[in-house]
């Protein structure tokens, strides 16, 4: 068994509870295998940043924690995720629950055909809210937590298709933080956008981090660099290395990762 | 654009010459096979307008209102058909859209992956079967058991509503709508499945990402996603039913009869055309028919621009509640 890969104290000096771990974590699709015993722990309120070359296994990590690879057929989860020490892979775990509390931002921005009201308001909705006050409140402060409530204000009602590419992706972690989650799984969510706009959604991820848990996976290892305060590196499905973001970006422990951030593969 | 293309290739090489003139072949090709759609449409409509104009002379508006239908005394009216077209189109859509739309959900979203395929194959089956057999069928085994186990006890409880009136003959308004339903649920659960099947997976994971459930994601997200192909589907679907011959003419009934009661022989538009034109003795009575076909060619044409008219308003009103 590998040993967890744990963020030291820090400067700080307080150790905090991680607020996600995953012990002896594997993923299997069919007979390929995906992930290989991760262990990692991520704090709270911290940006953990995942890098690697493609095929890694480091998004499939971030789907083992809201559990989206449930959705995929033929994909098999062993090991466990815990959150606040709760196991996510136990069968009694409502599914539906945790991924109220772990959201998700994906890829590509992937708004709803629907108004940019209704696209902040989906969440919140199906989870029981009818009031218009009450529904009114939600949109607003999610708008304005995401950086885009300036800009939508007058036009709420229109289509969320018609905004830009980084407008639809603020709009898309709008919808997240709409249920109010405790963690944010970014999978590559600047990797369609123009600087401009990718620029935008780096700073909001610092603004949202004292609220929430940010675990982001990247490509674009200067993003990693720019936002995270832990840095983890898959290769091959394992966790080779997780360190200090500054750390692993200097000093970095193995050969590989080394390779990897000074672009000699990936 | 053109001239420029012409000088370059003037300027480069006869290869590139040759291309282009090809290009030009090409596109006359094409150009001449589009307008030999639109020019028989318009022939097509031009013949049938030709060959009613005794029948439009003759009765003038009426024949859309008059319920006679004498051809002994040649008077002619088209009001009982296009009733009866259009009861049993709609009754039809409004049974097979639901089924039709929890099959084409089930195989899309519910499923496991193995029974997918077959079924699938088994209902789309249901399309390959030419319609006299449906008629065949619909004749001699559901008519009779209809008769005997849904429509004499319907006639004996509940007679006294207009919608069940009159004797349980068998053939009828009611035998009409189920084959017509059975017909048609093929296309719109085959066209609905394709539909669904092509919305994005990122969609569907947006909403199990914002905590929803699977039946949440189907109604609120992939249906939504999917409802301007949804509805092209049952738009089909009606088209096929308002033009359907062979199946409605067995089990009908063919009474011309303006009847609110599904227990009732009717008559439709395609149904009279196909009957009567081998006994159409007469130039006014021949005309009478065709004049039938223009309005059923008429109505056809009028549903499928309000269908492109609903998918406008849908896409442009995108987020509009």
């Amino acid at each position: 068994m590998a040993t967890v890969m744990s963020p030291r104290g820090g400067g700080a000096g307080t150790k905090l509870p991680p607020k996600i771990s995953t012990r002896n974590l594997d993923v299997y699709y069919g007979n390929f295998h995906a992930l290989k015993n991760v262990n990692l722990d991520i704090l709270p309120n911290h940006i953990t940043a995942l890098i690697g070359p493609s095929g890694c296994g480091k998004s499939t990590f971030l789907r083992c924690l809201n559990r989206m690879n449930d959705l995929i057929e033929g994909a098999r989860v062993e090991g466990s995720v815990l959150l606040d020490g709760q196991d996510v892979n136990d069968p009694r775990t409502d599914v539906v629950a945790l991924r109220r509390r772990v959201g998700m931002v994906f890829q590509q921005p992937n708004p709803f055909p629907m108004s940019i009201y209704d696209n902040v308001a989906y969440g919140p909705r199906i989870h029981g809210i009818r009031k218009r006050g009450k529904l009114n409140e939600i949109v607003e402060r999610s708008l304005r937590q995401a950086a885009l409530w300036d800009e939508v204000k007058d036009k709420l009602r229109q289509s969320a298709l018609a905004l830009s590419g980084g407008q639809q992706q603020r709009l898309c972690i709008a919808r997240v933080l709409a249920v109010e989650p405790e963690v944010l799984l970014m999978d590559e969510p600047a990797s369609a956008l123009d600087p401009a706009a990718t620029f935008r959604i780096e700073e909001l991820m610092q603004e949202l981090k004292d609220r929430y848990t940010i675990v982001i996976v990247t490509h674009n290892m200067q993003q990693a660099a720019r936002v995270s305060q832990y840095t983890g590196f898959f290769l091959k499905g394992e966790l080779y290395e997780f360190d200090e973001t500054a750390t692993i970006f200097t000093t970095p422990k193995r050969r590989e990762t080394e390779d990897y951030i000074r672009g000699r593969f990936g | 654009m053109e001239a420029q293309a012409s000088a370059d290739s003037k300027a480069t090489d006869h290869a590139r010459g040759a291309t282009f003139w090809s290009d030009r072949l090409f596109k006359a090709v094409v150009v001449a096979c589009a307008s030999v759609m639109g020019l028989l449409l318009l022939l097509f409509a031009y013949e049938l307008w030709q060959s009613s104009q005794l029948s439009i002379r003759t009765f003038g508006w009426r024949f859309w209102v008059s319920r006679d239908w004498d051809p002994v005394r040649e008077r002619f009216g088209a009001l009982p058909f296009i009733w009866g077209t259009l009861l049993s189109s709609i009754a039809a859509l409004m049974i097979a859209v639901p089924l039709s739309l929890g099959t084409a959900i089930f195989i899309a979203e519910v499923a496991p992956r193995w029974l997918r395929q077959p079924v699938s194959f088994v209902v789309e089956l249901l399309a390959a079967i030419p319609s006299v057999v449906y008629g065949l069928w619909g004749m001699f085994v559901m008519v009779p058991w209809l008769r005997e186990n849904v429509q004499k006890p319907l006639a004996q409880r509940f007679g006294f509503i207009p919608l069940f009136e009159g004797p349980a003959v068998g053939v009828s308004m009611m035998a009409a709508i189920l084959i017509l339903s059975v017909m048609i649920i093929p296309y719109i659960t085959a066209v609905s499945r394709e539909v669904i099947l092509a919305v994005p997976r990122t969609q569907r994971e947006a909403s199990y990402g914002l905590g929803a459930t699977k039946w949440e994601t189907i109604r609120y997200v992939v249906l939504r996603y999917a409802r301007v192909g949804i509805l092209g589907a049952i738009i089909l679907g009606y088209g096929r039913a308002v033009g359907e011959t062979m199946a409605v003419t067995m089990v009908i009934g063919n009474r011309p009869d303006l009847t609110t009661s599904l227990l009732q022989p009717g008559y439709t538009m395609a149904s009279v055309i196909a009957n009567e034109f081998t006994e159409a003795t007469s130039p006014l009575y021949l005309s009478a028919l065709t004049e039938i076909g223009l309005l059923l060619f008429a109505i056809t044409l009028l549903i499928n621009a309000l269908a492109r008219f609903l998918v406008w308003r849908v896409t442009k009103g995108e987020g509009r509640y």
